[in-house]
């Protein structure tokens, strides 16, 4: 491989970036499952979509898997409380985001049994009509759990509908720190490979292409032991590389294809989904189990006892950082909490977020680790220009953000951009060059939404002014018509009047007349 | 190392660094000028030293004067990121190594002050410092920066002592002809315009020999050249560097050199006089490999290093300086921006207009 | 080498005089790009930045003797927007320091007077006469002419919460 890496990069094809994996000793430690804690917080909106809309009422008794929040719109997906418990509240709780914000959330108090409500699983999932695993997946709340928690279910159909070829499943795990999908393919590959029989049975697609980073041979050893025996699912070794676990580069390293940069993966014959949605799939398919776990990996040089941990949906971080073993010296020498992996993953405030379906990591780093420092000067030394994993020119491009000139950031290709941070990674002057991008994409939508709300702003006062007029008219309109209704009766009285007076006067007329 | 405090504002992904800095950057490049460096000390003595350590000493005092008078708070940072010390060092690399003790300080102050720092300090910088400098000297001086020394090497009876070498760097006074030399290539261009031709130039005693090991005359960047390339490797293969600049610019004197060279070899030099001679190993490697002033893309790396090799060609050949290195990288600096602005990497899902890519017809309909 | 700087410089001042007295004297005025900044504006004539309306504004801003970031309603994208179609610069960090406002009603204030309502330039405000009112926050442009019109002060200016929906992340600090 090494000389086929020169060669490439020979030619130029050297896209991306090879950080320390610093995989171990997390991914050989034996999978640990976390005990159901005491409170559960459950954000709506674990998932890219719409947030999903409470179904349940505060001091409401509920099982162990039952709805507790209904999907809402074309992409969304619905929640199911973790164990048994009673709901507290509805109320805002922090965020696992970076801005430190809050967001509305159900918190469940647990019971202690743990009692499963029924399950109604299927045995023969191959008898099921493509359309009826879709809504099964979607009922069950399954979200992909590589990180992005986009809605399976609307991929699935989707899929089907778009009839595509191949299913590209997602084991690159390109992040550094992270192995939590790593860990799924080694213990359970039977299960990830039954779950992507039916993924294929539920997309149409012919074949399925597994693509795993070769810094994990086990887990292509044992993926490889489990599909002996499946001829349409193929084990595909790619080249331990950063970003390889992203949608468009592993689709281009397996198929030789490129997804056309205003469509999507279908328009290719295309569907990704990552090895661990398969595992939860599978669950809610063969078991009718919703999405009410996962894995997260517990990392970085200031966790004390780095390793993989099942924990339910709606943990705090803080407990699962507990459970693992905690953060060494107390927290001294902590220097950021990051949810996610190192190079794409949030900054979070404290510890005292909830995990949700999309948390694939929780890392404590230290300060070496994080590398904080401020920038210096762009020396335009081209490094960004070859980690581009798209082959954008992120140095041009934050010196556009930094003049705020947005729309030549466009031009050069920001709309392109994945923020998987290849750029600022290997930087020498440390430019925060994703912050940039981020900003830029944020500010941009925000001018957006400023300029829908002017449009609607304008429409709204014409409208009013539409109205004022119309009430004038009207009310014009309607004086002149009480005017004329005024003449008009005072014209016919007359008439009457001059009529009466005119019978009066007239027989004397006729009579003297007569 | 700075205290670790509660973060105020939310900083983006990624939260990890590859290491690289601009620090690093700069001092791997100053390793690889070491050993032509040393070697040169030994070649042409004291004065030479003076020479390259005034030229670094006064860049470095620029530079500090330029960032004080500019309000700029972070002097001693910029000062150790490396960027002027490596300015003055490539330009004491370009110099005459007998030099008189201004040359080093009006070459720092051009340098540092009009190259680099009117137009906003480190990155922001059109034209390779040294090269300003280089040529700025050249064209209003002519008469020192064309006054190359014989090579001799510190262990010689005649080569001057500490005192001697601080007198004759100090003092300014024109070199005894004995000592000095003409290059090759000045050699034979005025050979040429006296209508000699250069078969019988070559075949003369008098013609300065060609030689990888550089005993011969001219500056540190000439006379070593299998040190320079040696440099240029380490370069390569720390990835400082990539290969497309270097292989281009020797491409771009080479092809043409041997197609002169093979119609008239009267006329035209061979390409291994091209190659060895001049400052165009140093160019190759390290003053076109400037990442401020040579474009972000191979492809674009390509274009400019073919332009940079073509043009010294052309300057040493048709023009009136025997040696053109330093115009050509000047002019082709002045092109980076068009380079970067019409050669850009393809974006994936798109082609190379930037028009996304066409949605293929689904098979089997 | 003396008289050539001192002709250049000679040549020089008399230049620079013939240009200070040419900008005194031959100074344009029009502003052909009024009506183009009102089409701009959001036109519902709230007053909030002090003109007679839209148009006053746009003149103003034109004229010079208002800035590009008056017009609250309009925030950062129009004031990007003049500010680019004027070639003028705009320091827009100040905008965001406020942030944009709606206007609430308290209702334990409102005796559903219908005042407000009236002077609403884009009907946000609804409600009957004796019924208590209510703002329609996707209508309100924060232009706060309805506050001065209520007779019991139940009108408020409220910052609009920032959600996670709205959430920009900030600029790097520069280098």
């Amino acid at each position: 491989m090494g000389f086929m890496n020169l060669f490439k990069q020979l030619l130029g094809d050297d896209w991306g970036v090879h950080p320390d994996d610093h995989k171990g000793p997390a991914a050989d430690q034996p999978l640990r499952v976390m005990p159901v804690p005491a409170r559960l917080y459950l954000p709506l909106q674990q998932h890219l979509g719409s947030a999903a809309r409470p179904c349940v009422l505060v001091g409401q008794q509920v099982k162990k898997g039952e709805l507790i929040a209904e999907a809402q719109g074309m992409v969304s997906a619905p929640l199911h409380a973790p164990t048994s418990g009673t709901i507290t509240a509805v109320t805002e709780i922090t965020a696992p985001h970076p801005s430190g914000l809050s967001l509305p959330a159900i918190i469940l108090e647990a019971d202690g049994s743990d009692t499963w409500i029924d399950l109604s699983g299927c045995e023969d999932p191959f008898a099921l009509t493509p359309m009826e695993i879709g809504k099964r997946v979607a009922a069950a709340g399954v979200v992909g759990l590589g990180g992005a928690a986009f809605p399976s279910a609307v991929k699935l159909t989707g899929a089907s509908r778009a009839k595509v070829t191949t299913l590209v499943m997602n084991g690159g795990e390109c992040e550094p720190y992270l192995s939590c999908d790593d860990r799924q393919m080694r213990d359970q590959a039977a299960g990830i490979v039954d779950g992507i029989r039916i993924m294929l049975h539920a997309t149409g697609a012919t074949e399925a292409l597994v693509g795993i980073e070769d810094n994990k041979p086990e887990a292509i050893a044992a993926m490889q032991a489990a599909a002996a025996g499946v001829a349409n699912v193929r084990i595909c070794p790619v080249p331990a590389r950063y970003p390889m676990g992203s949608e468009k580069q592993l689709i281009h390293v397996l198929t030789g294809k490129e997804v056309p940069a205003d469509g999507r993966a279908f328009d290719i014959g295309v569907v990704v989904h990552n090895v661990g949605t398969a595992l939860a799939m599978r669950a809610a398919i063969r078991e009718g189990k919703p999405l009410i776990s996962r894995i997260v990996t517990v990392n970085g040089a200031c966790a004390a006892q780095p390793g993989n941990i099942e924990v339910r949906i709606g943990t705090l971080a803080e407990e699962v950082i507990a459970f693992a073993g905690g953060i060494k010296g107390d927290g001294i020498g902590l220097a950021r909490r990051v949810m996610g992996g190192p190079m794409m993953g949030m900054q979070i405030p404290h510890w005292r977020v909830p995990v949700v379906k999309g948390t694939s990591g929780i890392l404590a780093f230290n300060a070496t680790e994080v590398a904080e420092q401020s920038p210096d000067p762009c020396i335009r030394c081209g490094s960004c220009v070859k980690a581009c994993p798209m082959g954008l020119l992120p140095l041009e491009m934050s010196a556009r953000i930094r003049n705020e000139a947005f729309d030549e950031a466009i031009g050069l290709g920001l709309k392109d951009c994945i923020a998987c941070g290849c750029c600022a990674y290997v930087c020498p002057s440390k430019i925060p060059l994703v912050q940039y991008f981020v900003h830029a994409k944020g500010e941009l939508a925000a001018q957006d939404r400023a300029k829908l709300r002017n449009d609607a702003t304008k429409k709204l006062a014409q409208q009013r002014q539409e109205r004022l007029d119309r009430e004038a008219r009207e009310k014009a309109e309607a004086a002149a018509k009480r005017k004329a209704e005024r003449e008009a009766a005072a014209a016919a009285k007359a008439a009457a009047e001059a009529a009466k007076a005119a019978a009066t006067v007239n027989p004397e007329t006729q009579g003297e007349s007569a | 190392m700075m205290p670790v405090t509660l973060v105020a504002q939310p900083v983006a992904s990624p939260h990890a660094h590859g290491g690289n800095s601009v620090r690093r950057t700069m001092i791997r490049v100053q390793a690889a000028l070491v050993p032509a460096t040393l070697y040169g000390f030994w070649l042409y003595g004291w004065p030479s030293f003076f020479l390259w350590c005034l030229t670094l000493g006064a860049c470095l005092g620029f530079e500090a004067l330029s960032l004080k008078l500019a309000g700029n708070t972070r002097i001693r940072a910029s000062l150790l990121d490396g960027s002027a010390a490596l300015t003055g060092w490539l330009l004491a690399m370009t110099l005459p190594p007998w030099a008189p003790w201004w040359v080093a300080v009006l070459g720092g102050f051009i340098a540092i002050v009009i190259g680099k720092q009117v137009f906003g300090g480190l990155g922001q910088n059109v034209f390779n410092p040294a090269m300003v400098a280089r040529v700025a000297l050249l064209v209003s001086f002519p008469l020192p920066l064309t006054q190359w020394v014989q090579p001799l090497p510190m262990i010689h009876l005649p080569a001057p002592d500490l005192v001697e070498g601080l007198r004759i760097f100090l003092t300014s006074l024109p070199l005894p002809d004995a000592m000095t030399s003409a290059t090759l290539l000045g050699h034979s261009k005025t050979e040429l315009s006296r209508g000699v031709d250069l078969l019988q130039v070559l075949a003369a005693s008098q013609t300065p020999a060609l030689s990888w090991l550089g005993m011969r005359a001219g500056s540190f960047g000439e006379s070593a050249a299998v040190l320079i390339f040696a440099g240029g490797l380490y370069l390569l293969i720390t990835r400082v560097i990539s290969w497309h600049t270097p292989l281009a610019v020797l491409a771009g004197v080479a092809i043409p050199a041997a197609i002169g060279h093979a119609i008239d070899p009267g006329r035209y030099l061979s390409v291994e006089a091209h190659v060895l001679s001049g400052a165009l190993m140093l160019g190759a490697f390290f003053i076109a490999t400037d990442y401020v002033t040579s474009p972000n893309t191979g492809s674009g790396q390509i274009v400019f290093g073919l332009g940079v090799g073509f043009l010294t060609w052309i300057i040493r050949t048709v023009g009136g300086y025997p040696e053109g290195m330093a115009f050509a990288v000047l002019l082709m600096n002045s092109l980076t921006p068009v380079i970067d602005r019409f050669i850009k990497p393809r974006i994936l899902g798109r082609d190379r207009k930037g028009r996304p890519l066409d949605v293929p017809e689904p098979e089997g309909t | 080498m003396i008289a050539a700087i001192l002709s250049l410089t000679l040549l020089g001042a008399a230049f620079g005089i013939v240009l200070g007295i040419a900008n005194k004297f031959l100074k344009v005025e029009g502003n052909p790009v009024v009506e183009e900044l009102t089409a701009m504006m959001p036109g519902s004539n709230c007053g909030q930045c002090g003109f007679p309306g839209c148009s006053g504004a746009a003149e103003a801003i034109v004229a010079g003797t208002a800035p590009a970031t008056c017009c609250p309603p309009g925030g950062k994208a129009l004031a990007s927007a003049i500010a680019a179609k004027l070639g003028l610069a705009v320091d827009l960090s100040a905008m965001s320091d406020e942030g944009p406002k709606i206007a609430v009603v308290l209702e334990e204030l409102c005796i559903g007077c219908c005042r407000c309502s009236k002077v609403c330039p884009t009907d946000a405000i609804i409600g009957a006469a004796k019924q208590v009112h209510n703002v329609f926050r996707e209508a309100c442009t924060g232009c706060s002419s309805c506050i001065e019109k209520c007779p019991t002060e139940a009108l408020v200016m409220r910052p609009v919460p920032v959600t996670l929906q709205h959430w920009v992340m900030p600029r790097p600090a520069a280098a």
